[in-house]
């Protein structure tokens, strides 16, 4: 795991104090709401319906043991004892007061954590691919060029102001699984024909009320050059990207409007005269990230066997671990998707206890996935059995990784101000429901994905099935998408219809359900069946 | 109170500073006001002539002016750059790292406000033409001299 050095803590040392006196003034009348607005934004807090809500960056979702203490500690400490992970990888509290904010920041820049442009229009917390450095498939860790746009991103005097907010994600496997194209740049490190690493940019993806798929832009960005080609993809944005309407002000509109050959000649003009001005940090440097990611010590020769006689450990293990690319280990990934319970919600106790066993078992890591699970990246197959029986005692058990009551869901109208209808209710009856009919382990891979309003913030649109809350003449109402997808086959999820109220969109996603399994045929998903029959099929069972 | 904060030591412009397209048909001027819709670019043929450049912010929240600065400085104009509309004193040290050397807020700053906000970070993270040395230099700087 990448480490701070003296300079990186002097950083965020100086942005608490920063921010510290800021709220001072807040707080004795000299800066007015407007003004400390973007302040306070720039630092993670949103005021919500009830009380301030503060987002923590996990940069590239990456947590030690001690990190993942104090984000307990916090949760006891400033909120009511929980803590919330969100699809950007990111952890937010939902009960904070202004006056103690400054003190969360500082408990947090103890354990060399921030929460530095977690909101607000600038460069977000970078995200990437849940499964670095442990998933046979990627061609380099990606997470070394993802702190690298770090700490280039973290107050960038001339990207402080964008149109709007700023989202990227680096990835370095085939699959993906950040949802790469979705976002405002999506970089996947690649290899070229002489073999050397290099950078593919997909530029001007976004969901939100105008979905898009990110275009590439370039298929081969040198490494050397990495920053270089970011400041000039972010440069043409912030100087023409749309600033009358901040509904169009996303980079994908830009995108969009000038085309992705105009918008792609002018970064490449943009891109040769940066290169000039020599901003690129030297080779040195990248090096030198890299060595803090580098292999943990695996033990050799463990077995890969693993004794299932316990049927609910089998389903778990089953369900919810992967192949490690090194022999006798495996991913395990804890499901905080209880069965009625809130997405992505995890106790003080919960807490404590998933850094306990990244300290014991996985060498002092674990990871927080954008799908709002937690991943113990490195565990030895040996000692999965006692893994899970911890687990199961903290009510943390559920084996149902990307199944459908593995849902996403945002805040929604329980927390967020700008919500249109309720989330958390509707995850919780449909998980129920499944549960209940007992039909999740045969529907397989299937996720759901929530948001309470056009903003997307639950990744409706990228669900093979997506669920939207909307205001309709003052009652909360659920459209119902389907056939998106966020993985290497991106794809927009398309509205059946007509919307539902809360019980109906329980029954709606059903009946939706029950047509894949009449017509699925062998091994497809209910993605695959739905790409294959195609939506009439599913309107006709649905609305009948 | 700071109405005007200088770091120059040449003296300031007395002329008033033209809006660009007045600028181009009046081929003497020194002083030309950039608002946030204008191509900072165009202004590269006459950087020999400018002696201030005004760069608008009338809204805090509106960056483009950031940008500007940075590509006349990149261009090697030497003259004042000078941010003027709503500017806080919360972006000063921002704006400083982008090349502007001097600050005409609309709502002059607290001076001790300033100096705290100029003296905020020890370090910098990026190479922007400011001449601070970048946190990724100092590194590999130190590691070289051992
Ligand atoms: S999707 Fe809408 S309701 Fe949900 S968190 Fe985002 S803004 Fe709030």
């Amino acid at each position: 795991m990448y480490r701070y050095d003296h300079y990186d803590q002097a950083m965020v040392d100086s942005r608490v104090e920063e921010f510290r006196d800021q709220t001072r003034r807040r707080l004795e009348g000299m800066l007015s709401e407007d003004q400390f607005k973007p302040l306070r934004l720039q630092n993670g807090l949103y005021l919500q319906l009830h009380a301030y809500m503060l987002r923590v960056a996990i940069p590239y979702g990456t947590l030690s043991g001690a990190q993942m203490h104090a984000l307990a500690d916090i949760a006891g400490k400033y909120d009511r004892g929980y803590g919330h992970f969100t699809t950007r990888q990111n952890i937010q509290y939902n009960w904070i007061k202004l006056d103690e904010a400054p003190d969360l920041l500082a408990d947090l820049a103890r354990v060399e954590m921030h929460a530095i442009q977690t909101s607000g229009n600038c460069i977000r917390n970078i995200s990437s691919d849940q499964y670095a450095g442990a998933i046979a498939d990627e061609i380099i860790d990606p997470r070394p060029y993802a702190e690298l746009l770090r700490q280039w991103s973290s107050f960038h005097p001339e990207f402080l102001a964008l149109p709007r907010k700023f989202k990227i994600a680096v990835i370095a496997s085939q699959t993906d699984r950040a949802a790469m194209k979705l976002h405002d740049i999506g970089i996947r490190m690649v290899r070229n024909d002489a073999g050397e690493i290099g950078a593919a940019f997909y530029v001007g993806g976004g969901m939100g009320r105008t979905p898009m798929i990110a275009p590439c832009i370039r298929e081969f960005v040198p490494v050397d050059q990495l920053i270089t080609y970011s400041e000039a993809c972010l440069r043409v944005y912030n100087r023409y990207g749309r600033r009358d309407n901040k509904y169009k002000a996303r980079i994908k509109i830009l995108v969009h409007e000038l085309g992705r050959e105009k918008y792609t000649r002018q970064v490449e003009e943009e891109f040769a005269h940066l290169l000039t001005q020599g901003i690129e940090p030297p080779l040195a440097e990248l090096k030198r990230i890299a060595t803090f990611f580098a292999d943990p010590p695996f033990e050799t020769g463990l077995a890969d066997d693993v004794d299932r006689s316990d049927p609910g450990f089998a389903l778990w293990l089953d369900r919810n671990t992967l192949p490690h690319k090194q022999p006798g280990y495996a991913i395990a990934v804890i499901s905080l998707k209880p069965v009625g319970g809130i997405p992505g919600d995890a106790s003080v106790e919960q807490m404590h206890l998933m850094a306990d066993l990244a300290t014991r078992y996985s060498f002092d890591e674990c990871r927080v996935t954008h799908a709002q699970n937690i991943v113990l990246p490195h565990v030895r197959k040996a000692d999965l059995f006692a893994i899970w029986q911890q687990l199961e005692a903290a009510g943390l058990g559920a084996a149902n990784l990307d199944t459908v009551e593995d849902i996403i869901a945002c805040p929604g109208l329980d927390y967020c101000s700008l919500a249109n209808a309720r989330s958390i209710p509707v995850a919780q009856k449909i998980s129920r429901r499944f549960s209940d009919t007992g039909k999740t382990a045969e529907l397989g891979e299937l996720k759901l994905k929530i948001s309470g309003c056009i903003n997307a913030c639950g990744h409706h649109h990228a669900g093979h099935i997506g669920i939207l809350g909307v205001d309709r003449k003052g009652t909360e109402n659920y459209q119902l998408l389907l056939g998106g997808s966020e993985g290497d086959d991106t794809s927009l999820g398309k509205i059946t219809g007509p919307g539902f109220d809360e019980d109906g969109i329980v029954d709606a996603v059903e009946r939706a359900t029950d047509v894949y399994l009449a017509r699925r045929q062998e091994g497809e998903r209910f993605l695959d069946t739905y790409r294959r029959v195609g939506i009439d099929a599913f309107k006709e069972a649905i609305y009948g | 109170m700071v109405e005007l904060l200088r770091f120059r030591e040449d003296e300031p412009v007395a002329d008033p500073a033209l809006t660009v397209d007045s600028f181009s048909d009046q081929s003497n001027a020194s002083a030309v006001r950039l608002e946030p819709g204008d191509d900072a670019r165009d202004l590269l043929p006459f950087l020999d002539q400018l002696r201030l450049v005004e760069i608008n912010f009338p809204s805090f929240g509106d960056g483009r002016g950031y940008s500007a600065a940075r590509i006349l400085r990149e261009a090697g104009f030497d003259g004042e750059l000078r941010a003027v509309g709503d500017v806080l004193v919360d972006q000063l040290s921002y704006m400083r790292r982008c090349g502007f050397d001097s600050f005409a807020p609309e709502k002059p700053f607290n001076p001790a406000g300033a100096q705290a906000a100029l003296s905020r970070w020890p370090q910098v993270y990026q190479a922007t033409g400011d001449g601070r040395r970048p946190i990724w230099a100092l590194r590999h700087d130190a590691q070289s001299n051992g």
